[in-house]
């Protein structure tokens, strides 16, 4: 009988897995730390997990060669990749991979760690819901439909590109739902560059828990929606139109569509 | 040799010319002067002819042979007369000053019966030209002149006593006069001595002349380039050609500085960045090793801190554990930004704020040190727009830079902090200033405040002289040296080239007074106006881009200083003055962060006195 566990974290620093495992355990969550990808697949031959947390550059199998291992032998666990080295290739290759939901860079503090696992977990259990509701596994979820015309990256963020060659960004209706509502934003300010991949914005939900939001596209800020700032359920409410974050100039649009999806 | 020096090649050029010149003109003036000697001599000896003549003329009616060879021998004699004689028609010898060959027969080939029977008939009449030969009996005698003179038959003849010539005769003989040519000769050889004398000295004085010039005005310049640009070339940005010239080879040698100059500025700034670069891509890779260790500091001492609630004192030696790790990892974070080029994470903050949480992190090891810390913050300041992390790291690099300089003794370090205005005014150093022919009128020897003077000429009337501006841009402390008023006759001018420095059709907006007018390499132009107490300024370039409210942060110490030769590199990665202690990355990265913000990092120190740090940081942005 397989038996089902929260979390798989794999990472070759014992160090890391070891606090990893700590402040899981104390949340609650089932925990199992494996040291290497191989050491790992063998864990998931025995086990079922819910997340699997894993970290980016390993020795023999990498995090993304690791992941294309699953895929391969038809796991469909969602995976949450570790970096010390956050670079933006990194960043937007762990938010758009199949079979990868999200990363969180190291060094992260304890409630850094809970927050994302427990927003990916929900986000997991919420695909799985519109998945048995007969709805296809990805992306943005049912109850507020995502337009056609908009570019997501993962389930975190989307932009819309303006025919005077400005795009809209903002946050996706799944990231909101993950992360129980929004109770504060913390913007940058106008002028300002934005990162593809990097965070752009803070959201803190209502039970205090502070989630990055990942930029959809480069560029520079050139306007900032103030009612996002100053009421933050009407993005909650209407993520896709009046709860739009940013106006930017993309500054390299060609390269950064190709990583998201419509 | 001569392909590879212009001067050479130019002093040949022009010498062959004066040689070919004055080759045709001695050979056309020998040949006329050769011409009118012998013209003159031919014409007297025609005189000569014509006077034996008419002298025997009178002797030959009356047939008085004695007569006629004693005055032919007389005249045959004289020195400048080689013989006279006198020939019939058949070629007979009648008289002749040489006795010896009278009765001989002159032959009809000989050089005096040659003209009239050159033909095979003996012609009947001969002009003066005809009648003239100048030939050399033998190798070794002078050229000798004969003319020979027709004696033609006429009615006294005929009817003369005598009655020896019948009237069909048409000649009647002959008279030949020879004369020697030696004088003529002689001067002949003489004046063309002296042209070929003449013509060499001039050639060689002109080519001496010319040779000199070229030398002077163009080989000199470009061997004076040439050693600039293999200087240059060698790396050597700081050579400077020393031509005075105001041809275009002068401008050239000032176009050259001027790209020199430009160079070694760029070359400075490419060298600072390079470093910078190559510390980002360090950074880069140390960033991956730091992180997991600083994982698990930062994992474990927030879920310490989470944990421990019932300690107040544990807590905040955790809450410092974290919030310091969370700065190490902002740290790395910017410096992996660094690497890739990206601009700080900017929040609206408070300055004073940030200097506190600063202090905080070094108070104890600046209390252990014996090191004072005393602040003087302005509550009254703006917020400003700067990333609060790296700002911190700013104040800490500064502090911990500022106790190290204290050492051993007790010392004290000293923040203030204010708002200030800042103008481009009495800010900004003009450093190169150019006229219209780009000459700089920047001139290191006269100096301003220990700063090289902008020096212009003036003229009104017939009083001239200098002035030297001061630099600092929008300053009004000029060495005006007594210079007249400005109106309409008033010149202002570059003292290399007197280029005028007066602005085109444009006059103070203030006092309506001429404006004086500069270019800065690649800043654009300068304008101002010298009127007394006017002082209106322009310089748009920086006018525009200046933005005139800034927050000011001085970080005071009374350590050991820092000599002056360390000062200009105190910015440029690994140049420490802390010896084996430091990296000489702290500054490096204080001075990419403070420039990441549109600030100002500024360096006073006198060694022995202590230093300041001052930072000024935008507030507008």
């Amino acid at each position: 009988m397989r038996q089902l566990k929260d979390i798989l974290v794999i990472d070759d620093e014992p160090m890391v897995t070891r606090v990893v495992v700590k402040v899981c355990s104390s949340e609650g969550m089932t925990i199992m730390p494996a040291h290497h990808a191989q050491e790992a697949l063998q864990f998931l031959d025995r086990n079922e997990f819910r997340l699997i947390l894993c970290d980016i550059m390993m020795p023999e199998l990498s995090g993304f060669q690791f992941l294309e291992e699953l895929s391969g032998r038809g796991i469909h666990t969602p995976v949450v990749m570790m970096t010390g080295y956050s670079t933006v290739e990194n960043a937007v290759k762990s938010l758009t991979t199949t079979g990868c939901m999200d990363y969180i860079p190291k060094p992260f503090t304890a409630d850094e760690l809970v927050t994302v696992i427990q927003r990916c977990l929900r986000c997991s259990l919420l695909l799985n819901e519109s998945e048995s509701a007969g709805l296809p596994r990805s992306g943005a979820l049912s109850h507020v439909p995502c337009p056609t015309n908009y570019y997501r990256l993962g389930y975190v963020s989307w932009a819309l590109m303006e025919s005077n060659g400005t795009a809209k960004i903002g946050v996706s209706d799944l990231f909101l739902k993950a992360s129980e509502g929004a109770r504060e934003f913390e913007l940058s300010m106008p002028g300002e560059d934005l990162l593809q991949g990097i965070p752009c914005a803070d959201m803190t939900s209502p039970d205090g828990s502070v989630h990055s939001i990942m930029c959809p596209l480069s560029g520079r800020i050139l306007e900032v929606n103030e009612q996002a700032q100053t009421s933050p359920s009407l993005v909650e409410k209407d993520p896709y139109f009046r709860g739009w974050l940013y106006r930017i100039l993309p500054s390299n649009p060609a390269s950064d569509l190709q990583w998201l999806s419509l | 040799m001569i392909n590879n020096n212009i001067g050479l090649k130019l002093t040949f050029g022009v010498v062959l010319t004066i040689l070919v010149a004055i080759g045709i003109f001695a050979f056309f003036n020998i040949q006329s002067e050769k011409q009118s000697l012998l013209t003159e001599v031919e014409r007297h000896a025609n005189q000569l002819s014509e006077a034996v003549k008419s002298d025997t003329e009178y002797d030959m009616l009356h047939n008085d042979r004695e007569r006629i060879h004693e005055s032919i021998h007389r005249i045959g004699n004289q020195e400048s007369i080689d013989r006279v004689r006198v020939f019939n028609k058949s070629g007979e010898i009648i008289y002749s000053s040489d006795t010896a060959e009278i009765g001989t027969m002159v032959d009809q080939n000989a050089e005096s019966c040659h003209r009239c029977h050159s033909a095979g008939e003996p012609l009947g009449r001969l002009d003066q030209q005809e009648r003239t030969r100048i030939f050399r009996p033998n190798a070794e005698s002078p050229r000798l002149l004969g003319i020979i003179n027709p004696i033609y038959n006429s009615p006294t003849c005929w009817t003369a006593a005598c009655h020896a010539h019948p009237d069909t005769q048409t000649v009647l003989g002959v008279l030949d006069v020879t004369i020697p040519l030696t004088d003529v000769d002689r001067n002949i050889r003489r004046s063309q001595f002296a042209m070929v004398i003449l013509a060499i000295s001039a050639i060689l004085i002109l080519s001496a002349i010319v040779g000199f010039m070229v030398r002077w005005w163009i080989d000199r310049p470009i061997r004076e380039l040439l050693t600039g640009i293999k200087h240059v070339a060698g790396g050597n940005l700081g050579y400077r050609v020393k031509v005075k010239s105001e041809d275009e080879l002068g401008m050239l040698a000032n176009s050259f500085n001027n790209m020199t100059d430009s160079l070694a500025e760029a070359r400075l700034q490419l060298f600072q960045s390079d470093k910078l670069a190559s510390l980002g891509r360090l950074a880069a890779g140390v960033a991956h090793e730091i992180n997991n260790p600083l994982t698990a500091v930062l994992t474990n001492s927030s879920y310490l801190l989470k944990r421990s609630q019932a300690q107040p004192e544990t807590r905040e030696d955790l809450q410092v554990i974290v919030s310091e790790t969370i700065r190490c990892r902002e740290i790395v974070k910017s410096l992996l930004d660094f690497a890739r080029q990206t601009v700080p994470k900017k929040r609206k903050a408070d300055i004073n704020e940030i200097i506190s949480r600063a202090a905080k992190v070094i108070e104890n090891q600046l209390s252990n040190r014996q090191v004072d810390l005393e602040m003087d913050l302005d509550t009254t300041l703006p917020k400003v727009t700067v990333d609060a992390n790296q700002i911190q790291q700013v104040f800490i690099n500064l502090m911990v830079n500022a106790s190290d300089a204290i050492g051993e003794n007790r010392g004290s370090i000293k923040i203030t902090s204010k708002a200030i205005n800042l103008s481009p005014d009495g800010v900004l150093q003009i450093k190169r200033a150019l006229c219209r022919k780009r000459h700089d009128l920047v001139d290191r020897k006269i100096q301003i405040d220990g700063k090289p003077a902008i020096s212009m000429r003036y003229r009104r009337k017939k009083k001239t002289g200098l002035i030297h501006l001061n630099p600092m841009y929008g300053s009004t402390e000029h060495k005006l040296n007594g210079m007249p008023d400005i109106d309409a006759e008033f010149e202002l001018m570059c003292p290399d080239c007197s280029a005028s420095l007066i602005a085109d059709e444009e006059v103070c907006p203030k006092c309506e007074s001429p404006i004086y007018a500069f270019e800065v390499p690649l800043k654009g132009l300068v304008n101002g106006c010298l009127k007394e107490g006017c002082g209106w300024h322009r310089w748009e370039q920086v006018d525009s881009a200046w933005n005139d409210e800034y927050v000011e942060v001085r970080v005071t110490d009374d350590g050991c200083g820092i000599p002056e030769e360390q000062l200009p590199k105190l910015f440029e990665p690994f140049a420490t003055t802390k010896g084996q202690k430091g990296t000489g990355l702290g500054l490096a990265v204080t001075w990419g962060i403070i420039d990441n913000h549109n600030g100002t990092i500024s360096v006073e120190s006198e060694v022995g006195a202590g230093t300041t740090f001052i930072i000024r940081i935008p507030v507008g942005q």
